[in-house]
């Protein structure tokens, strides 16, 4: 354990593999990149262009995982975290076009500097107040910035900002989408994908590049998660009293959390920007804020495969069943009222919570004089 | 154990698929020819707008005339089969770009009705330039969008560049106003119109506020206009907020013209004001009114619905399409520059397309009595 | 108009339209804004579908004109007669909506012990539901094959509805140079009697005593033989009687309302209780009035674009000198 203490970072049990783990894993990691050349005739959007589609999925993840951070590991309830994404997204399209030429990729490290910033200075005087207070500070939050944007011209106004940067474009190759006729499998040599062209039609590269991100910030949570400042996290989210008493410091955790909330969360918004050909002020509504939190929560908040899941099913689903778009919204309420009675740990709860319920299970095996069960990790 | 076992199922099945794939090529298939006069099996013109959600009534408006106008074309030209595809995208650019590729696309669509609103049609400009494929908007008043250099962007109504200087023209004119209280609702259509509008009244403006959507108490934007002395009030956004804000104006003693843009001629404007309050209110645009004539045929196709704003543009802008493929120009290309040499009379005004813009800029006043909204006349 | 150009001018020659008149939304907000207390002061719940409750108060109100034949026409003593049976049949409305989120969206996960998070996203998922069958009337009377008969009621289901009549306002009295209207006095009337009433009732009544235990210790009160299920749901009944009766007084002041007038309001009414104080009565009357008070004064000073950037600020302002908000907590103290 470093001296300083910061967290050490030891390969997490995930990635500690064995050979046949690693190559399900690629293939797994190959079928994602394929998926929306594949056309698969079930999994495919009829009605909306499957790869935009995924590109806005992918970006969702993203922001999941971030909040998950927040929401689920350090257990601080973000209502604005909208705010967030919205900065990312502003930052690039500042210095791309509205008061600058910087390249696309050269704006992203400004775009989560400035949100990270924007988290802790939100983060310092707002976590020392009642946890609950926190979900309408973050909510103003995410409003602030918001008619902040609106009202202010230097920011584009109500209009937003035009001709957001696209990354750089480099055609490689082409590759071929399939079709599917009748049962068989065909390649369709007319819908090509331009690898790796960021143009306005084809939004595949574009999905490539959210998904290239969110591996790489899958993988970065891994290891966070399962070093000191994981431990602490939970430590501080399950009985913040105790943890204090143990030696957390339980506020600088908490700031930390927020902190690289912010991070993914400003990520995500510059990257959904690349495809967004401009961006304005009202797209990012407090309702989008609580599309995020429903993502997590009903995932399972806390678990990280929860929460992919669950953000990628509240883009996907909608998208899917355009034929419904009038009953939209009130499905995705019915959805959410009966995933919270029916399953109220999420989709996926946590390792946390399956151990806890097994310890409790053994606990009471142990009252009524019965057999402990093997306990399942 | 369990993760270790799905893994391998699904390596299996993931190796099985790619080597499927390895079956066969298709060789390309288009549907529309590239001559000019043959009929391709299949023909389409697609709509992009709102269909559902808040803002249905708009679009609905416009796909109902463009209803009307393929209804006309049918009966014409029977010999060649034309169906209109509907794309909804509730008024969200967000939605608007994933189904503008979906339009792009299907090679049986060759020409769009719409966007019906300017953030849609800016969100999907490029990529339709991109493809070459040519829409015809009823209803997109941004100036801005035709200096994009889209040569696929065309209007059939003026922009609100037209119409915030007609205004300012009735206001200083027609209702000789001495003090003007500008509003806007701080969104794009409404503080650009606002801000054309207090441009062209100068020194005549002797107020200004910006309120919100969805806003519904403006008591301290009402205390601003009645301590100004204001004898006339111009507000630039959407109906929903100009009715209350007229209502509240006229509870508390405000005596004078209010005035207010296309966004706010619509029905819902007197149920949000209640009918008392609205009467008076002179409500712009650079739509037409509908004739009799229009008239009994649009409830004739649109189960008795009444046609609205926009409603004869969008006979317009789809009439323009169809007269192209009854022209015989039914691939995009051809019909892209069919539109770009239109020179024709529609039925709301003579069409010319000068750089997307149509060429003639005509902008009526609605005025407001009786609880209703009569039909308007153009502005001199 | 730059924001830091504070137009003190104008704030101070029209001091007392502005107040008075910010005095009346808040009371609004105020009325909402004990919903949300009380029921967080019980469950520690944020009740996140009261909004609807209190949107459904709204047409409850207008139906009730449309069905007692209210038209333009209708005015003076009908009127009064007319609204005043709005009124309770508007609050009798909102406390059956209540009663049913209760039962419907929170007891099932009450008695599971669920996670907190869980219960927000039920009531976040009860929002939706109720606010989009508001706004899908028209079709959901299609499919009932009831159309005709309610067309009055169901038609333009996402536009704004307003009352037939146009509501007179009567100017009463002078302060400063404002003279006070009759609706303005009614509304802050109504509201502070209301509050009074319901203080009252929480405080000497044993229904209220019960509701007092359980905000203060769930366990203790069981063992002293209050029945926490029938306390929850007259919390919840109380905060739709509020709830309506707001939604009848900002019928009186606004005239028009829609299938989401509600989202933004019970924000603002939130925002006001957490300001109060959380769980403290009195708190969200004192910080509905604050806050209404606080978006007019802000959008004399900088612009009405501004003004819920105002609010919020005021609420990290007075959360950071006191983090209990201004009355502090208290639901569960004896003294409320």
């Amino acid at each position: 354990m470093s001296r300083l203490g910061l967290p050490t970072m030891t390969l997490p049990p995930q990635l500690r593999g064995r050979p046949a783990k690693a190559v399900g894993v690629a293939v797994l990691v190959l079928f994602l990149y394929a998926l929306p050349l594949l056309d698969l005739p079930i999994v495919t959007t009829p009605d909306s262009d499957f790869g935009g589609v995924l590109y806005t999925m992918a970006t969702y993840v993203l922001v999941a995982l971030g909040l998950n951070i927040v929401i689920g590991y350090a257990g601080l309830l973000d209502l604005g975290y909208v705010g967030f994404y919205a900065i990312g997204a502003y930052v690039t399209a500042v210095l791309g076009v509205q008061h600058g030429h910087w390249p696309y990729l050269l704006t992203i490290p400004v775009a989560v500097a400035v949100t990270m910033l924007s988290g802790v200075i939100l983060g310092a005087p707002t976590l020392r107040v009642r946890g609950d207070y926190l979900a309408i500070v973050t909510l103003g939050f995410g409003e602030i910035i918001r008619l902040s944007a609106k009202n202010s011209d230097w920011l584009g106004g109500a209009r937003g900002i035009q001709n957001v940067p696209k990354p750089p474009s480099v055609h490689l190759f082409d590759v071929p989408h399939l079709k599917w006729e009748n049962g068989t499998v065909l390649v369709d040599v007319t819908n090509k994908t331009q690898a790796f062209v960021f143009g306005f039609v084809d939004y595949v590269p574009y999905y490539w590049m959210a998904l290239t991100v969110v591996f790489i910030v899958l993988i970065a949570d891994m290891l966070i998660k399962s070093s000191r400042v994981g431990r602490a996290w939970e430590a501080t989210r399950e009985d913040e009293d105790v943890a204090e008493v143990m030696g957390v410091p339980t506020f600088r955790y908490k700031l930390l959390a927020f902190a690289m909330g912010a991070f993914v969360g400003g990520l995500s918004g510059s990257i959904s920007a690349a495809g967004a050909n401009f961006i304005y002020p009202d797209s990012y509504q407090i309702t989008v804020s609580v599309i995020f939190v429903a993502a997590v929560v009903i995932g399972g908040q806390g678990n990280r495969w929860g929460v992919m899941l669950g953000a990628a099913l509240v883009v996907y689903l909608p998208e899917r069943f355009r034929g419904l778009e009038e009953y939209r919204i009130l499905m995705f309420g019915i959805a959410l009222m009966l995933l919270a009675t029916f399953r109220p740990q999420g989709l996926l709860p946590p390792r946390v919570t399956r151990r806890a319920k097994a310890l409790e299970r053994d606990l009471e095996d142990l009252e009524t004089g019965e057999e402990p069960q093997e306990v399942t990790s | 154990m369990h993760t270790k076992h799905t893994l391998r199922t699904l390596a299996v099945v993931a190796a099985a698929g790619l080597a499927l794939t390895a079956c066969g090529t298709t060789s390309s298939s288009s549907t529309a020819g590239d001559s000019g006069s043959n009929c391709p099996a299949g023909l389409k013109i697609a709509f992009l707008g709102a269909q559902t959600g808040d803002y249905a009534n708009l679009g609905i408006n416009i796909s109902n005339g463009a209803n009307v106008a393929l209804d006309d074309y049918t009966k014409a030209h029977s010999d060649c089969k034309v169906t209109m595809q509907k794309y909804d995208s509730q008024g969200d650019p967000n939605q608007a770009t994933k189904l503008a590729t979906q339009i792009i696309q299907d090679k049986s669509i060759v020409g769009v009705v719409g966007p019906a609103f300017s953030g849609e049609s800016g969100a999907t400009g490029d990529a339709f330039n991109g493809a070459g494929l040519v829409t015809v908007s009823a209803s997109a008043t941004d100036p801005a969008l035709t200096t994009h250099g889209w040569t696929t962007f065309h209007r059939v109504v003026a922009t609100d560049a037209d119409q915030a200087p007609q205004d300012a023209k009735y206001i200083k004119d027609t209702l000789s106003a001495k003090k003007v209280f500008v509003i806007d609702d701080s969104s794009e259509y409404g503080k650009g119109l606002a801000d054309g509008v207090r441009k062209g009244l100068g020194n005549l403006v002797t107020g200004s506020d910006a309120v919100q959507q969805k806003q519904t108490d403006f008591s301290a934007t009402v205390t601003k206009v009645t301590s100004s002395g204001a004898d006339a009030v111009f507000y630039g956004g959407y109906y929903a907020e100009a009715g209350l804000l007229i209502k509240q104006l006229k509870a508390a003693g405000y005596k004078g013209a209010f005035m207010s843009g296309d966004g706010s001629l619509d029905p819902g404007f007197i149920q949000a004001a209640g009918a008392d309050a609205a009467n008076g209110a002179i409500l712009t645009c650079p739509c037409a009114p509908s004739t009799a004539d229009f008239t009994k045929k649009y409830k004739a196709d649109n189960n008795n619905a009444e046609p609205g704003t926009y409603s004869a543009e969008g006979y317009d802008s789809a009439n323009i399409l169809l007269n192209g493929i009854a022209a015989g120009k039914t691939s995009r290309s051809s019909l892209l520059d069919y539109v770009n040499s239109y020179d024709q009379d529609g039925l709301t005004k003579h069409i010319k397309f000068d750089n997307g813009d149509v060429s003639t800029v005509v902008i009526y006043a609605y005025k407001v009595s009786g609880g209703k909204i009569q039909p308007g006349t153009p502005i001199k | 108009m730059h924001p830091l150009a504070l137009n003190f001018d104008f704030l101070f020659s029209n001091f007392s339209q502005l107040t008075v008149t910010g005095l009346a939304l808040g009371a609004v907000y105020a009325m909402v804004a004990l919903g949300y207390t009380m029921v967080y002061g019980v469950l520690q719940l944020i009740n996140f579908a009261h909004s609807e409750v209190f949107m459904y108060g709204t047409f409850a109100t207008l139906w009730t004109v449309y069905f007692m034949g209210g038209t333009a026409r209708t005015s003076g003593f009908a009127l009064a007669r007319m609204l005043t049976v709005a009124m309770v049949i508007a609050m009798i409305v909102s406390a059956l909506v209540a009663l049913l989120l209760e039962r419907v969206a929170y007891r099932p996960l009450l008695k599971r012990n669920s996670p907190q998070l869980m219960a927000l996203i039920s009531a976040i998922g009860a929002s939706f539901v109720l606010s989009e069958t508001m706004g899908l009337r028209d079709n959901i009377t299609r499919w009932l094959g009831l159309n005709d008969n309610f067309s009055r009621y169901v038609s333009g289901a996402r536009d704004t509805r307003g009352l037939p009549m146009d509501i007179q306002t009567h100017q009463l009295f002078p302060i400063g140079n404002y003279h006070v209207t009759n609706i303005d006095l009614i509304v802050i009337c109504c509201a502070l009697l209301m509050m009074l009433l319901l203080d009252q009732f929480v405080r000497r009544s044993r229904l209220g005593r019960g509701i007092r235990a359980v905000a203060q210790d769930p366990e203790s009160a069981a063992l002293m033989g209050v029945n926490s299920t029938r306390v929850v749901q007259l919390t919840f009944l109380l905060g739709g009687l509020m709830a309506g009766a707001a939604a009848t007084l900002y019928m009186l002041r606004i005239g028009a309302t829609r299938f989401d007038a509600g989202f933004i309001l019970g924000v603002k009414a939130f925002t006001a209780a957490v300001m109060g104080g959380i769980g403290n009565l009195r708190g969200a009357l004192v910080g509905g009035l604050v806050l209404g008070v606080a978006e007019n004064w802000g959008s004399a000073l900088v612009g009405t674009q501004w003004k819920d950037v105002v609010a919020f600020v005021l609420l990290v302002v007075i959360l950071l000198f006191r983090p209990t908000g201004i009355l502090g907590e208290s639901l569960g103290k004896a003294r409320v």
